[in-house]
């Protein structure tokens, strides 16, 4: 829109000006070029190495294979590590979810007393390090004779993500025009009907980036999972387990699939939001 | 208007189910670790059968024998929040404001390697900038590196890979606040001649200012109290206070020590938050 305007000024720009904006305009596309190199230099190196004809110790380069992606399972207890990373993923997620939402409600839209502690006491578990979480739930479930294990994994999961949620669609709650749900109001729909018609639907990308965020926070989380899990094997356990003896290409092919998996995910949610816009 | 609850009720109701989970899984919990930290071991008892003895030498004790560590902890992760900053902010400047259409697929891209495990991508550092990979001989045989000299196994591996795994949490927050801008503030400042740095100065960097805050901290914060990075990039020299609370834990089975050190770490990360909150004068952070 702006572009006929801008081209139109640039003569009458002095020339320390424009090499200034060139500048701006520039060099900052390639430092992003640099910064997103550096971001991805190791997950390259993954994807790489998942084709390496390795054997049991995943460090030198030995020559070119596809049976690690033929037989991701090969290695021992990588896919039940995996299965119970999703399981437990999904279940975080789901609770977190749903008790996040229920906060992110109250606190965005209600003025109330203890609303302002009520702030703190989702700000602490972030200000918490993990491992401090992890290693006080541990000692909670000890005293109670609780073995720690899947249940206690997932219990431990929606203490770390709750307050991410809530966060997230907060900050989606808090950027709605009340206007909107003025004028629902106006066209005689209820409070209920607002709520659902208007309100959610507005909402919803939050929840749904909120969702997204738990999932990739509990499937990726170490530390408070090593604390609460016990015996069970999660993927990052299996990974930091097997580094000491190397790790196998499998873990490799694991890890670049579920980026794949992800990236092509987003990039669908992307595409079919675009057309609903159109 | 109809509802069936008074009105007053409704913000409670909705806090409830998300309150007590978290009041019995995290408040609890703290309590708990409080009660542990001044226990003392039962006289011959088993490993990890502790009694009440409200022993606070425990603090005293534990913070003496590793304040090296403690001091490592905060350093190393105070030099990871710099340089995440350093790196996050241009670039989010850049995607808020230089990327036109693609901003959406590039911030994905930001958090894209989060699902490839930030352990595999923190031992592809370490293959990577190790003996056998291909940074550390070329260096040596270009001489810009000593042929004893190695880069893992080092604190600056240590801070480095903090630095690359936080980079995410340094990023959002701050594409956040600098999306947020109103594009016509800055026309505005240099329609009244303030130059490209003026204008950074003083209208670009003060509007960005709460993403630094919450960016800073959400690197800071897990920076403190990771050991992660430390295990598999540093050596027993670049120990962090994670390290201590994990090995008192799984290890030692000490649990009163753990206990005492995990209080006192979250408790100097909360006066430092309070004290930068209060610095930094933004109340709406969370």
């Amino acid at each position: 829109m702006s572009t006929p305007l801008k081209t139109a000024f640039i003569p009458t720009i002095p020339i320390k000006a424009r090499f200034s904006r060139w500048f701006g305009r520039n060099l900052l596309r390639i430092y992003m070029i640099f910064g997103f190199t550096y971001l991805f230099i190791p997950v390259a190196y993954t994807f790489v190495f998942s084709f390496n004809d390795s054997g049991k110790s995943n460090l030198i380069w030995k020559g070119f294979t596809l049976d690690n992606w033929q037989n991701p399972c090969g290695a021992p207890q990588i896919c039940n590590a995996l299965g119970n990373s999703i399981k437990i993923g999904l279940l975080a997620t789901i609770f977190s979810t749903i008790l996040g939402t229920l906060i992110a409600f109250a606190i965005g839209r209600y003025h109330f007393r203890g609303r302002s502690s009520s702030n703190l006491l989702i700000f602490l578990p972030m200000a918490t390090p993990e491992i401090v979480l992890g290693a006080s739930l541990l000692s909670l479930f000890l005293v109670f004779k609780i073995n720690p294990g899947f249940w206690p994994t997932v219990i431990a999961h929606v203490v770390f993500c709750i307050s991410f949620v809530v966060v997230t669609v907060k900050a989606r709650i808090a950027s709605l025009d009340p206007r909107l749900e003025q004028a629902a109001m106006d066209l005689y729909a209820n409070e209920v009907e607002t709520f659902r018609r208007v309100t959610l639907p507005l909402v919803a990308p939050g929840i749904a980036g909120a969702a997204l965020l738990a999932f990739s926070l509990s499937f990726d989380d170490f530390i408070i999972t090593n604390f609460n899990s016990g015996t069970l094997i999660t993927f990052p356990k299996f990974v930091y387990v097997a580094a000491a003896r190397g790790i196998p290409a499998q873990a490799n092919v694991i890890g670049s699939g579920m980026f794949f998996l992800a990236l092509a995910l987003v990039i669908a949610v992307q595409i079919v939001n675009r057309k609903k816009i159109r | 208007m109809r509802a069936s609850l008074p009105k007053i009720k409704t913000p409670y109701l909705l806090l409830f189910p998300g309150f007590a989970f978290l009041f019995i899984f995290f408040i609890l919990p703290i309590i708990n670790l409080a009660q542990t930290s001044t226990q003392t071991p039962i006289a011959g008892g088993d490993t990890g059968q502790n009694e009440q003895t409200f022993a606070f030498s425990n603090y005293i004790n534990a913070f003496i024998e590793n304040r090296e560590q403690f001091g490592r902890s905060f350093v190393y992760a105070t030099l990871a929040t710099i340089f995440a900053l350093a790196i996050a902010y241009p670039l989010a400047y850049a995607i808020a404001f230089k990327s036109g259409k693609f901003k959406n697929i590039l911030l994905v891209l930001v958090v894209a390697p989060f699902f490839t495990s930030f352990l595999l991508r923190t031992i592809a550092w370490k293959q990577i900038l190790g003996e056998e990979g291909f940074v550390v001989p070329t260096l040596r045989n270009l001489n810009l590196m000593g042929q004893s000299t190695t880069i893992t196994s080092t604190s600056v591996a240590v801070v480095a890979g903090m630095t690359y795994n936080f980079l995410p949490f340094m990023t959002l927050p701050l594409y956040a606040s600098l999306e947020r801008i109103d594009p016509r503030t800055i026309e505005a400042s240099g329609d009244l001649y303030a130059n490209a740095i003026t204008t950074f100065r003083r209208v670009t960097l003060p509007l960005s200012l709460p993403g630094v805050v919450a960016g800073t901290l959400l690197t800071f914060i897990p920076a403190a109290g990771d050991y992660v990075n430390a295990a598999i990039l540093g050596s027993p020299n670049t120990k962090m206070i994670g390290n201590v609370i994990e090995s008192r834990y799984f290890k030692i089975v000490d649990y009163p020590t753990a206990a005492a050190l995990s209080f006192t770490l979250m408790a100097a990360i909360l006066i430092l938050v309070t004290l930068y909150i209060r610095r930094a004068g933004t109340e709406e952070l969370v």
